[in-house]
C-alpha cells in the first residue's frame, strides 16, 4: 500500500503547520526555490538529466500543502496490517481491523433503506417496469416513484447528462422537501445536485478565494474537508475555537475575536463555515445560538456556509434540528440581508449512502452575476451522477404516512437511529470510564471525540517515535487492537490538548468488543507511561 | 445593514475567466426557446441517451441487481434477470467492502481496477499496473485533478490542441495556468504539425512560460481525426524531448469510424518504443464510460493511467483523491462492465454485441451522413468525422454575414449559430468555443441525433444554410428573409 510520502518538501510545510493558528504559509517563494523548470532547449537530445515534469519538486505546492486526516497515515497503516492478517492470520493480536475512522455506515455492515433502493433499481433498469413479474418484486410504490421519477427526466434516459444544477423535477421535490421541513418556501433554482456534498464545498472556496489573502473562518476542531479545500484554493483558514467545556459551544464572541485577529493581519474574511451537528464535535446548535451567527455574518458581509450533511442523525431528544435557512428566515431576513449556502447529503442520516456520492447546496442570497458564475462553473463538469440526483430527491422525499412502504421504510430508519443513538452513549460511557479520557456527548453527527490527557513519558515516546501524541495514541491501539481511531491533530485541537475521533458506526453486536478491546489496551497504556 | 458578502467584484478572477461553451450562450437560448413550445434538437453536447440512444441493456441489469441485492435472495429474480446478469451482480457486490452504499478506496475498488489494468493487457499488449490506475466521477474530475497537480501559476503552460473540448481550457483559467495552443490543420486533416508544435512551445517559453504538459485527444474533439502510430511516436518524441507529461484524452477510443487508423494508446506506442524513451516519458491517460457505443453520460464513470510518475507524485495524487473520499460506485460497476465485457457463450452475449454493433455500425453512417450533408451546402466545408462524436464544418460567412454580426454584437460564428438555432431548433456550439484560426469560423454538432431523423436535420440545416448564404452574399438580391 502506497505511504502518503514525508519528504523534504512535506516536511518543510508540514512543520509550519505544527502551530495552531493554521495559517497557510506564503507559499511562493518556496515554491520557486524548489521547482526545477527545465532549460528550454529544444534541441536537447536527451531529457534523462532534467527533472520530470511531473515530480514532487514541481507539483502545485497547493497540493503539497494539504492534509485529510481521515483517510491519512493511520489508515494506511491499517490497510498494511489487514493485509498482513489476511496473508497470516496469526501475525496480529487481534483477528480484523475495526474501521472507526471514517463516516461509511454501510461498510460496517448497515443495510440500506430497502424503498430507496427499489425505486433506485428500477430507475436503472427501466425497462423492467412495464413486465408483470416485476410486481411480485417490487413494492407498488416504488414502481410508482420510479414511473414519477423517469417522467421528470427527458426522455426517461438516466444515462444522459442533465441539466448542470441537476434533473429539475428532482429539485423540484427536493424544494418541496425543504419546504416541508423548514416551513419556508425553497426555490429549485437554487438548487444545486453535486456528487456529494464534497464537490459543492469545493465550488463556495473556488469562488470565494481569490488569494492567501481571502480568509475562511472555520471551527477547531473541523472537518478536514474544509482545511484540504482552502488549502488547495490558496486561501487562508482563519479558525475559531469552539469550547470543550461547555459541550464544544459555539461563541460569537469567539467568532469576532478570530474575525479582528484575521483583520488585523491584512486578510478579508470571506465566509464562515458551521458544522450543524458538528463533525468531529457532533453538538447541535441551539437556535439562539445560531441566530446570533446569522446576525454576525449579516453584520459583518460573510458568506453563511451551512454544513447540514447530519441533519438527520439528531441522538438528544431535548434538541432537534434547525437549518440555518429556516433559522434566517424566522428572524425576517430574505434574499437581501443573508447569503448563506446550505449544505446536504446521502451519506449520513439513517440512509448512510455514501458510495453514491449524491448531495446538493442550496444557495441563497447572491446577485443573479454571482448566480451565473456559479452555474458556470457548474456546467464544466457537465452535471453530478444522475443515480445520486435520484437519491437526493428521495432522501428529501420519503415515504409518508399512508404510502405502502411506509411502515416498513420508518421501521429502517428507526431502527437504524436508535441504534446510533444507542452506540453513541455505550461509547461515550465507555470513554469517559477510561482513565485521564473526557468525552463530551455526541449530540448529533457520527462521532465522539474525547479528550485525552497523555502522561509525560507518552509524550516523550511519541517525540522520540516523531509524532504527534495522539497520532502515537492511535497507532498504539491499531497495532494492539486492531481498532483505527483517527487523532484530534487531524482535525485541529487547543494547542497541548490531545483527541482521537471515533465514530459510532461499527454493528451493535462488535460494540462491546470494542470497548473492551479498547478498555484493555488504555489501561495497559497508561501503566505503561504513567508517572 | 451588512456589506453584500460575495458580489461579482470580489469573486476570483480565475472563475470569471472560464468560458464553457458547450453549455454557454447557445444552450442557454435553445434551452429559453425549448420552455417557450420550440422544438429543439440538441446537439451541443456529445450526449447519446439524451437523443434515443438506448442503453445497453446487461449493464443496467447488473446495476440495478446490486442497488437492489434482496432481489439476489428472491426466488423468482430469475424471472426478470438473466443467470450472468445475476452472477456478475454477486462478482461486484464481492468485489465492494459493503455494496453501492459505502465509500470505496479512493483510488477505486480494487478489484476493479483490476479489470481495468487487465483490459488495458489485452488492448495494448503490455502489462499495466491496478496501483497506478485511479477511477474517478467521469473523466473530466481526473483531467482537473492531474492540471490541478501540475499548474503551480500563471508560469505553468499546457500545449493545448485548437481546435480543443473546451473542459481544457475552462480548467487551465479556473486553476489559474497558461494555455499553450498548438494549432491543427484543417486542410491536412486536422494533423498535427511537429514544427508548430515546436513554434508554440519556443514562444511560450520565451515568454517566461514553463512548459509542463501536452494535451492530445485522440480521437479528437470537436475535430474527430485519429492519430496514426506514426503521429503518436512523433509526438513522444517530443514530450521526450521538451520534458512534457503527455496527457492522452483517449475517451472516444470505440468511436472509430474508418479503417486506415484504428484506435491505438499512446501507452502502446510509447512501450513499443522501448527504453530509454518507454521508461521515461511521463503519460497519464484517461478513459471513460461516457463515449464509445456505451454513453453512459449521466452515471459519471472514469479512470485515469498514470505510467512513469514518481511513486511519490502518485502519493499525492492518491491524497488529493482521498479529500473526494470515493467516485461513486455504481459507475466502477459500470466501467469493470466496460472493460470486461461478457464472452462468446454467456447468455446475455448475443444481445450484447447486437446492441453494441447495432449503435457503432449507425454511428459509422451517421458519420458519414453529416459529413456529406454538411459538403453539398454552400460555403461549408466538412473534413470527415473519423471517430469520436462529432462533425466540426467549416463555415464560410460573406463579408456582409459578419458585418452583421458585429452590428448585433456577436462573434461571426455565435450570429449564424443563434440563427440556425432560431431557424431550425438545430441547437450547436460555435467553433469559436473550441478554438480556431482567426478569421476562419466553425460550428460543432454531434453525430448523435437518431439516424431516421438525420435526412430531415441535414436538409433543415441545408435550406438555412443555403438561404443564408443567399441572404448575405454580395451579388445576389436577397428579399427573402
Amino acid at each position: 500500500m502506497r505511504r502518503f510520502v514525508i519528504g523534504s518538501a512535506r516536511n518543510l510545510l508540514h512543520r509550519s503547520h505544527q502551530n495552531s493558528q493554521f495559517q497557510r504559509p506564503l507559499l511562493s517563494s518556496s515554491y520557486r526555490l524548489l521547482s526545477s523548470s527545465p532549460s528550454a532547449n529544444p534541441s536537447s537530445s536527451s531529457s534523462s538529466t532534467m527533472a520530470p515534469p511531473v515530480a514532487l519538486n514541481n507539483i502545485n505546492p497547493k497540493v503539497l500543502e494539504c492534509e485529510y486526516a481521515v483517510r491519512g497515515e493511520i489508515v494506511t497503516l491499517a490497510q498494511k496490517l489487514q493485509e498482513e492478517i489476511k496473508a497470516k492470520p496469526e501475525s496480529h493480536p487481534f483477528e480484523e481491523i475495526l474501521y472507526c475512522n471514517i463516516g461509511n455506515p454501510q461498510s460496517l455492515g448497515q443495510q440500506p433503506i430497502t424503498f430507496f433502493r427499489e425505486v433506485l433499481a428500477l430507475c436503472d433498469h427501466p425497462a423492467i417496469l412495464d413486465k408483470s413479474e416485476t410486481q411480485g418484486l417490487f413494492s407498488a410504490d416504488s414502481i410508482e416513484r420510479a414511473w414519477q421519477i423517469l417522467d421528470q427526466i427527458p426522455g426517461r434516459a438516466t444515462g444522459a447528462y442533465s441539466h448542470s444544477q441537476g434533473v429539475k423535477g428532482l429539485r423540484d421535490a427536493i424544494a418541496a422537501g425543504i419546504e416541508a421541513r423548514d416551513g419556508f418556501p425553497a426555490d429549485p433554482n437554487d438548487i444545486f445536485l453535486t456528487d456529494g456534498a464534497s464537490p459543492a464545498v469545493h465550488m463556495m472556496m473556488q469562488l470565494l478565494i481569490r488569494s492567501e489573502k481571502d480568509g475562511i473562518l472555520c471551527p477547531i476542531p473541523q472537518y478536514p474537508l474544509y482545511s484540504a479545500s482552502i488549502a488547495l484554493h490558496g486561501g487562508s483558514l482563519v479558525p475559531y475555537y469552539l469550547d470543550e467545556a461547555t459541550g464544544w459551544g459555539l461563541e460569537v464572541s469567539e467568532l469576532k475575536k478570530q474575525l479582528e485577529t484575521a483583520r488585523s493581519k491584512g486578510i478579508t474574511v470571506r465566509a464562515l463555515v458551521v458544522i450543524n451537528p458538528g463533525n468531529p464535535t457532533g453538538q447541535l446548535l441551539a437556535e439562539e445560538n445560531q441566530k446570533a451567527i446569522v446576525e454576525f455574518c449579516k453584520q459583518e458581509g460573510l458568506v453563511l456556509l451551512a454544513d447540514e450533511v447530519y441533519q438527520e442523525n439528531v441522538y438528544v431528544p431535548e434538541k432537534k434540528f434547525h437549518s440555518f435557512k429556516k433559522v434566517s428566515r424566522s428572524m425576517g431576513y430574505g434574499e437581501k440581508d443573508i447569503s448563506l449556502v446550505s449544505f446536504q447529503s446521502v451519506s449520513k442520516g439513517y440512509y448512510g449512502e455514501c458510495g453514491k456520492r449524491g448531495g446538493y447546496m442550496e444557495i441563497t442570497g447572491f446577485g443573479a452575476d454571482v448566480r451565473e458564475q456559479i452555474y458556470k462553473v457548474a456546467s464544466v463538469n457537465l452535471c453530478s451522477n444522475i443515480s445520486g440526483q435520484i437519491l437526493a430527491s428521495l432522501v428529501m422525499s420519503p415515504p409518508k404516512v399512508g404510502d405502502e412502504s411506509y411502515e416498513s421504510y420508518s421501521a429502517e430508519r428507526d431502527g437504524i437511529l436508535s441504534s446510533l443513538a444507542r452506540r453513541a452513549k455505550t461509547l461515550e460511557d465507555a470513554f469517559n470510564k477510561l482513565e485521564g479520557v473526557k468525552c463530551n456527548k455526541a449530540e448529533g453527527a457520527m462521532y465522539l471525540f474525547p479528550r485525552i490527557e497523555l502522561p509525560e513519558k507518552a509524550i516523550k515516546a511519541a517525540e522520540a517515535a516523531k509524532k504527534a501524541p495522539d497520532a502515537y495514541y492511535c497507532q498504539r491501539l491499531l497495532t494492539a487492537t486492531g481498532i483505527v481511531f483517527v487523532p484530534g491533530s487531524g482535525f485541529g485541537q487547543v494547542p497541548g490538548t490531545w483527541h482521537f475521533r471515533c465514530t459510532i458506526l461499527p454493528q451493535e453486536e462488535k460494540i462491546p468488543a470494542v470497548v473492551s478491546r479498547l478498555t484493555d489496551f488504555h489501561k495497559s497504556f497508561m501503566d505503561e507511561f504513567r508517572g | 445593514m451588512g456589506l453584500k458578502a460575495l458580489d461579482y467584484e470580489t469573486l476570483n478572477e480565475n472563475v470569471k475567466k472560464v468560458q464553457y461553451a458547450v453549455r454557454g450562450e447557445l444552450y442557454l437560448r435553445a434551452s429559453e426557446l425549448q420552455k417557450e413550445g420550440k422544438k429543439i434538437i440538441f446537439t451541443n453536447v456529445g450526449n447519446p441517451h439524451a437523443l434515443g440512444q438506448k442503453p445497453l441493456t446487461f449493464p443496467r441489469q447488473v446495476v440495478a441487481l446490486c442497488q437492489a441485492p434482496f432481489l439476489l435472495d428472491d426466488p423468482n429474480v430469475g424471472l426478470l434477470f438473466p443467470a450472468d446478469a445475476i452472477a456478475r451482480a454477486k462478482h461486484y457486490l464481492s468485489l465492494t467492502s459493503g455494496g453501492l452504499g459505502a465509500y470505496s478506496d479512493s483510488r477505486g475498488i480494487p478489484g476493479v481496477r483490476k479489470e481495468v489494468a487487465e483490459f488495458i493487457e489485452r488492448r495494448d499488449g503490455y502489462p499495466s499496473d491496478p496501483e497506478l490506475i485511479f477511477l474517478t466521477d467521469g473523466a473530466s474530475k481526473g483531467v482537473m485533478q492531474i492540471l490541478n497537480c501540475i499548474i503551480r501559476g500563471q508560469g505553468d503552460g499546457i500545449l493545448v490542441p485548437v481546435p480543443q473540448y473546451p473542459l481544457y481550457s475552462a480548467t487551465i483559467s479556473l486553476l489559474g495556468g497558461s494555455l499553450v495552443p498548438y494549432y491543427l490543420e484543417e486542410s491536412a486533416n486536422w494533423g498535427l504539425d511537429i514544427d508548430n508544435l515546436r513554434e508554440s512551445v519556443a514562444q511560450a517559453r520565451f515568454k517566461g512560460i514553463s512548459v509542463r504538459a501536452m494535451v492530445i485527444i485522440n480521437p479528437g474533439n470537436p475535430t474527430g481525426q485519429c492519430l496514426s502510430e506514426a503521429n503518436l511516436r512523433e509526438i513522444l518524441n517530443f514530450c521526450y524531448q521538451e520534458n512534457l507529461v503527455l496527457l492522452g484524452d483517449e475517451v472516444y477510443q470505440q468511436n472509430i469510424y474508418q479503417d486506415e487508423r484504428p484506435f491505438i494508446s499512446a501507452r502502446k506506442v510509447l512501450m513499443d518504443m522501448g527504453a530509454p524513451i518507454s521508461k521515461e516519458v511521463q503519460l497519464v491517460s484517461f478513459h471513460t464510460v461516457s463515449k464509445g457505443y456505451w454513453g453512459e453520460c449521466g452515471q459519471r464513470g472514469g479512470y485515469f493511467e498514470m505510467t512513469n510518475l514518481s511513486p511519490q507524485a502518485v502519493d499525492e495524487i492518491y491524497k488529493i483523491a482521498s479529500i473526494a473520499l470515493s467516485p461513486n460506485v455504481p459507475a466502477q460497476i459500470f466501467m469493470g462492465l466496460m472493460v470486461n465485457p461478457l464472452k462468446p457463450g454467456d447468455i446475455s452475449y448475443e444481445q450484447f454485441v447486437r446492441e453494441s454493433q447495432g449503435i457503432l455500425e449507425s454511428l459509422r453512417r451517421r458519420a458519414r451522413l453529416m459529413t456529406d450533408g454538411f459538403n453539398s451546402c454552400k460555403n461549408v466545408v466538412c473534413n470527415f468525422t473519423e471517430g469520436a462524436m462529432y462533425s466540426f464544418p467549416q463555415i464560410r460567412l460573406p463579408p456582409k454575414a459578419m458585418e452583421a454580426a458585429k452590428k448585433a454584437g456577436k462573434v461571426p460564428d455565435v450570429f449564424y449559430c443563434l440563427k440556425l438555432l432560431e431557424a431550425t431548433g438545430i441547437s450547436t456550439v460555435p467553433g469559436s468555443g473550441f478554438g480556431q484560426k482567426e478569421g476562419v469560423f466553425h460550428l460543432r454538432t454531434t453525430i448523435l441525433p437518431a439516424e431516421e431523423d438525420m435526412p430531415a436535420i441535414m436538409s433543415s440545416f441545408k435550406k438555412f444554410n443555403d438561404e443564408f448564404m443567399d441572404q448575405y452574399e454580395d451579388n445576389w438580391n436577397h428579399s427573402r428573409m
